[in-house]
């Protein structure tokens, strides 16, 4: 009755491990586990990115009553509004602009705290991510009442030292600057903390070898720190550059795109086309063509830093 | 093992409850007629979503359906955001709350409502003409005129101010309860005295910005000189004589207005009422609410009146927000129900009261109402807010346009932005030339 019962159990223990195997073969395919994992996020990007973005594409070659389809006459039409090649002056100024701030003063900043003993560091770090931290919808209410036309607490700071009102939002060049302004303090501490993290992995032994060579500061800086950190930098330049082209919500809150459309980027003047001005057509194709913009940016910034691995 | 055998007994029951069940006189479940549901506009003024409320409650009630209300806000836009998703997923609420232009924007998605129309009319009186501009298309209506949020922008001063600095006595001149004797509040006086109360350092506070505010004043005053930018059969007409002969008055206007007037926003006049530095903004009874509630001494001394008179007439600016049933709404009987209900007289007057009056019927019989009459202080402030006595045409700005153009050059504040590019020192032609490229850009179908 035994042997009988294990003569039945084998061919099934045999099929199990043989199942086991298998998933373990599977397993260990590296690739295979990988696309598992990044199943879930691949399906959100698929939805929530790729599909709206082809779904704008759709949008963009249709009439304004979105009944028959027009082609490329969307865009043909915007490349001969004085207003959009105003908007992509803007919005590169503006990107560029920001981008360079916030990589100078996270870079400052990401060496002074790196030079605070690591005791008291946590403490500095925390502080100084807060405004990257707080969503900038309700940071840039704050600076949109310090800004304000007729009550702002910096011209009252200002009037107090004899300083005439500073037309914050009121003058396009001043407009300019405001956005510009908020959008480096809300974005300079993301530089800081990926500089920080790569100046922590500069190996001290190299400092050192410098060091009893006699290099100064500055021989440190260009021929040390910044080489080692040279892919960092690219990669949050180009990850920056792409942020703040698209950014939308400080410059509606701020300044909504006056005065006289000074300040409107790309996404502040698609929502006022396509969605205040119920032509989505036209403002899906304004936002479509930050991609060939930003496509170029991150060829020429991606090919670098390959070239650089390549290298090494 | 069961047996299929049915005994007498059973058999005899079964046959009684069934000739019960089919005898049984039909019962109307609590919600038989279906469901509803609703995109309102979430009310600025707290507590005023609460008449809107128990009303669709008490109908829902009395015709046994299912009513789901949603309050959405425009703070950014949020109800121009759902109607556009709703719009192109072809589905969402049934009815929905569309602001001025949005009825236009989706005329073919909308359910034609003349049935509810000529039925509101004959109960409630004609409904105004900007009404007539934006809820009918090709001649069918669309969408039912909206008591919450509907709204008159014209201008409220202050009593004591104008008074001193500008010799303009605003209660003499729109007396509580009697017919206005603004015979001489012409666009000359506004001027004359704007420069005056600028002079004595209480400028009158009109934005020159890009939102809705500063747009729909420009409107009013352009339409008062006849100005439009482009006329009724969407012919551009931008280089026109009164085009700059309005240019030229605001020019002047503009000299005495706040410096920082293009940065406004539409809270910008609220706060420079509120605060006490001017002597008059345009803008519906909400500031005056505020200022009651947080400088009552201001309150007392706010008084809402008509727009001057220019050669053309006195345009004052109103922004109706309209009812409008989608076409895939799954119980248009329901829907039409409600929004008969919804702007029946008393329902009317109930949300007039709960919103402090800051709502506005369209129908030509409900502007006496008594929210408005007895509204204080000072007793009568808001008298003439409804335009009691029809001595200003209530327009909206780009009027008398192509509603589909009209919402561009609205959208765009393409008249404050010309005003603000003359101001900043540029050319008149320089300016109009400007303007009628942008209006051309609009003209695309």
């Amino acid at each position: 009755m035994s042997d009988l019962a294990v003569r039945h159990a084998a061919p099934g223990a045999t099929s199990a491990k043989r199942e086991r195997s298998r998933l373990r073969v599977f397993l260990r395919q590296r690739s295979t586990v990988a696309f598992l994992f990044t199943l879930p996020l691949i399906l959100l990007v698929g939805v929530l990115v790729i599909y709206p973005a082809f779904y704008a594409l759709h949008l963009a070659t249709l009439n304004k009553r979105m009944e028959r389809f027009v082609g490329l006459s969307n865009f043909t039409f915007l490349f001969t509004r004085e207003t959009f090649w105003m908007v992509v002056r803007q919005s590169c100024i503006f990107a560029v602009s920001a981008v360079i701030f916030k990589a100078l003063i996270g870079f400052t900043v990401a060496h002074l705290v790196h030079a605070i003993p690591a005791k008291g560091q946590r403490k500095w770090r925390g502080m100084l991510l807060v405004p990257w931290v707080i969503p900038p919808a309700l940071s840039t209410l704050t600076w949109l009442w310090l800004f304000d036309p007729s009550y702002s607490a910096f011209n009252y700071v200002l009037a107090g030292i004899g300083i005439g009102p500073v037309p914050w939002t009121g003058d396009a060049l001043w407009a300019r600057v405001s956005v510009i302004l908020v959008n480096i303090w809300y974005g300079a501490p993301f530089f800081m903390i990926m500089y920080l993290a790569a100046l922590k992995s500069v190996p001290a032994e190299l400092y050192e070898v410098a060091a009893i060579d006699g290099a100064t500061f500055w021989q440190r800086l260009f021929y040390i720190t910044l080489p080692m950190m040279r892919n960092i930098i690219a990669i949050t330049t180009l990850f920056s550059l792409i942020v703040t082209f698209a950014n939308f919500d400080i410059v509606w809150i701020l300044t909504a795109g006056g005065p006289i459309d000074r300040t409107h980027v790309f996404a502040t003047w698609a929502f006022r086309l396509g969605i205040q001005g119920g032509d989505i057509p036209l403002g899906a194709s304004v936002s479509l063509v930050m991609i060939p913009l930003l496509a170029v940016a991150a060829i020429f910034i991606l090919r670098d830093v390959n070239k650089r691995a390549e290298r090494m | 093992m069961a047996k299929g055998r049915v005994s007498r007994r059973r058999f005899l029951g079964t046959s009684a409850a069934s000739a019960a069940l089919v005898s049984m006189p039909f019962v109307r479940g609590a919600h038989a007629a279906g469901s509803v549901s609703v995109g309102f506009w979430d009310h600025w003024v707290p507590g005023a979503n609460k008449a809107t409320e128990e009303i669709c409650r008490a109908w829902a009630e009395k015709e046994k359906v299912d009513i789901k209300m949603d309050f959405i806000t425009s703070q950014g836009n949020k109800n121009l955001l759902t109607i556009a998703a709703e719009a192109q997923a072809k589905s969402g609420h049934d009815v929905f709350a569309f602001p001025t232009w949005y009825v236009h924007e989706h005329a073919n998605q909308l359910e034609p409502v003349d049935d509810l129309m000529t039925e509101l009319i004959k109960q409630n009186g004609n409904v105004n003409g900007t009404v007539d501009y934006l809820a009918k298309v090709k001649g069918r209506w669309l969408a039912v005129p909206a008591t919450p949020g509907s709204q008159i922008k014209g201008p409220c001063s202050r009593i004591d101010l104008m008074k001193q600095h500008a010799g303009i006595d605003v209660q003499a001149m729109y007396p509580a309860g009697e017919a206005p004797k603004a015979d001489n509040w012409t666009m000359d006086t506004f001027l004359k005295a704007a420069e005056a109360c600028h002079k004595a350092g209480f400028p009158f506070g009109i934005g020159l910005g890009q939102t809705t505010d500063s747009v729909d004043t420009a409107g009013a005053i352009f339409q008062s000189f006849g100005a439009a930018l482009v006329d009724k059969d969407g012919k551009i007409t931008v280089k026109s004589d009164a085009v700059r002969q309005a240019m030229e008055w605001y020019a002047k206007l503009a000299r005495f207005l706040p410096p920082d007037a293009p940065a406004w926003d539409d809270a910008s006049n609220n706060k420079w009422l509120v605060s006490g530095r001017g002597a008059l903004i345009c803008n519906p009874p909400s500031s005056w609410a505020v200022a009651k509630r947080d400088a009552p001494d201001i309150a007392k001394q706010c008084w809402t009146h008509g727009m001057p008179a220019g050669p053309h007439g006195r345009f004052s600016p109103y922004l109706p927000y309209l009812w409008g049933i989608w076409s895939f709404s799954r119980n248009k009987p329901a829907a039409k129900s409600l929004l008969m209900a919804l702007s029946h007289a008393d329902a009317i007057g109930k949300m007039v009261e709960v919103s402090v009056g800051y709502d506005l019927p369209a129908y030509e019989k409900l502007t006496t109402l008594k929210t408005w009459a007895e509204m204080e202080p000072p007793r009568g402030t808001l008298y003439h807010y409804p335009n009691p006595h029809n001595h200003q045409t209530l327009s909206i700005a780009a009027a008398p346009a192509p509603p589909n153009i009209a919402n561009q050059i609205y959208n765009q504040a393409i008249m404050t932005k010309m005003v603000a590019r003359h101001l900043g020192g540029e050319r008149m032609d320089a300016t109009l030339a400007w303007a009628e490229s942008e209006v051309e850009g609009f003209m695309r179908g």
